[in-house]
């Protein structure tokens, strides 16, 4: 016998089927996310491409530093990097936290120079492509960079005075090749600048404005050849860039270069449920700019630190600035500096964007070392705890534990090794 | 004591409005695409303005330069105006990177805005807050990078 129904239970059971096929619908992202083999859409491809390294633009020009691609000024700046008797004691130089067998970092929670420094020593890589550096932006430039920790009491521990004896009596024609003859230091005290240590800054204070200047101008231009050394060191392709430029290519990968399964689903949460991509973006994965994640008081809670808006008041500041007397940029040029937010409740404890190539060879993490694995920082992102002063722009993820093992499993695929100029052991012209 | 208990319930309310308001501010959905046009009428309906970035599309990540045209909604420019900037992300909670501004009123309307930037992609609105004889308005372009 065949059945009957009436209208109203067809009217039913059409509405159950296009219920069954709107809900169908609604699963096929879910599937996809599901499914770590799933094809990219062309929005996650056009997000892929911007995050290859063979996206990255080149290397900007630095206008406040005219000697950034000189390659003497270079060879200069390679040998002040390594030199240690540009400090206090004579024991610290850039390298002893900027490793380069560690990526030009030191795996410490704290810097430690003469002393202990406030915060993590920052990876150098890449950063020729940020208009700040320090994790609170504190300077605008490479060369202004490198000079504040060479006259930090607790990182080299130096002063201006002592660091332009050092070059003149030890670099002095290589200096004067560059930026020109050295000035007479004749009847000045051995040890001088604005520092902490009160007999050296009253030393200076006692030094005329006219002789001060051609001191800072010393200054700076070391810090111009440290910076022309720096903005060479950069990152190499990763298996991520090789995964993704062969997957846009319409190629395989090569197998050591094939994501596995837990790799793709880990990149999917990346630019997707698990918001990294917003601030870790480009090419460098990082925006390079400033934001208050909630993460907690250094260890070391003795130091209030209210990240960039002690920040960006010291580089406005900065006698080192881009629109400095020591800047060789004009105006124009430091459209950052002169459009920068100086002021309100975002710039409370945050920091700066790290890169995430080779983060996760960088325990212990954040800006102070706080977290000691990158499964612990990934916890913090899910969370989204309160921030200790000003408020977090972090959301709560809700991530399972296998979705927090599968994003650790894409940092992983960012790792590749540091390129950086060979070592100089002298001078050569 | 009366004055602390009054000072501490309106430091809760402020704070519970704060809280309330960026939550809500989260949970915003964009706009309709048709609200994505360079050309806007003001809140107020006393200007229309055009934006003209530099270039066909808006970079990420990058300064940029914009060309700000303002005139009535009766179609007279306007060149005598105070301009201010500013801005953001809805759906982020948070402001623009930078503190664009009006830097040169070029004629005819015409005004260069430097120091325009977006570190990310997604939904941003920018507001431009105007006040000049023909009254104050305040006309708000939405973005999608």
């Amino acid at each position: 016998m065949t059945p009957t129904h009436s209208p109203r239970v067809l009217r039913n059971l059409s509405a159950i089927g296009v219920g069954l096929a709107l809900g169908i619908l609604a699963l096929v992202p879910a599937l996809a996310r599901s499914n770590p083999q799933a094809p990219w859409t062309a929005a996650e491809r056009t997000m892929l491409k911007s995050l290859s390294l063979s996206s990255l633009a080149p290397l900007p020009a630095d206008h406040s530093n005219k000697y950034a691609d000189d390659a003497a000024a270079l060879r200069l700046g390679n040998l002040l990097f390594n030199d240690a008797r540009l400090s206090g004691n004579g024991q610290v130089s850039c390298a002893t936290c900027h490793s380069s067998e560690k990526g030009f970092q030191d795996n410490i929670p704290l810097g430690k120079g003469v002393g202990t420094a406030g915060r993590r020593t920052m990876p150098i890589a890449g950063t020729a492509h940020s208009p700040w550096q320090f994790w609170d932006g504190r300077a605008d430039s490479h060369w202004a960079q490198a000079l504040g920790p060479l006259e930090s009491a607790v990182e080299h521990g130096g002063d201006r005075l002592q660091y332009a004896r050092v070059l003149r009596q030890h670099y002095r024609a290589e200096y004067e090749a560059i930026f020109g003859a050295f000035p007479n230091l004749q009847g000045l005290p051995e040890r001088a600048g604005p520092v902490a240590d009160s007999a050296r800054a009253a030393a200076w204070a006692r030094i005329t404005p006219a002789r001060r200047d051609s001191i800072s101008r010393v200054y700076a231009n070391m810090g111009k050849a440290i910076a022309a050394f720096e903005r060479q060191i950069t990152f190499t392709p990763t298996r991520f860039d090789r995964y993704v430029d062969a997957e846009l290519a319409g190629r395989a990968p090569t197998p050591g270069d094939n994501f596995s399964d837990d790799e793709r689903a880990g990149l999917r949460l990346f630019i997707g449920k698990a918001n990294c991509v917003n601030c870790h973006n480009g090419a460098l994965l990082t925006d390079n700019h400033f934001h208050n994640t909630g993460v907690p008081q250094s260890q070391d809670g003795a130091r209030a630190d209210s990240g960039r808006a002690t920040g960006v008041r010291a580089v406005m500041a900065s006698e080192f600035n881009c629109l400095s007397h020591y800047s060789d940029a004009k105006p124009s040029d430091c459209g950052e500096l002169r459009f920068a937010v100086t002021d309100g409740e975002e710039l409370v404890r945050a920091y700066k964007t790290p890169s995430l190539r080779n983060a996760v060879t960088r325990a212990p993490f954040m800006h102070a070392g706080q977290f000691a694995s990158i499964e612990r920082v990934l916890l913090h992102y899910d969370r989204a705890p309160s921030a200790p002063a000003g408020h977090s722009e972090l959301k709560r993820l809700g991530l399972s534990g296998t979705e927090v093992r599968q994003l650790a499993a894409f940092l992983k695929t960012l790792v590749s090794s540091v390129a950086y100029p060979a070592p100089v052991t002298s001078y050569t012209p | 004591m009366r004055s602390l208990i009054r000072s501490t319930l309106a430091a809760l309310t402020v704070a519970t409005t704060a809280t309330l308001m960026t939550g809500c501010m989260m949970f915003m959905k964009p706009p309709a695409a048709s609200e994505f046009g360079r050309t806007r009428v003001g809140m107020a309906g006393v200007y229309r303005a055009t934006i003209t970035p530099a270039g066909d599309t808006i970079p990420q990540g990058v300064l940029q330069q914009w060309t700000l045209h303002l005139e009535t909604v009766a179609g007279a420019p306007v060149d005598s105006a105070t301009v201010t900037i500013d801005g953001g992300m809805p759906q982020h909670g948070h402001g623009l990177p930078t503190k664009p501004l009006v830097t040169t009123v070029l004629g005819n309307g015409d005004h260069l805005v430097e120091g325009m930037k977006f570190n990310m992609g997604g939904w941003w609105v920018v507001k431009f807050r105007i006040a000049s004889a023909a009254g104050a308005d305040t006309v708000i372009f939405n973005l999608k990078l």
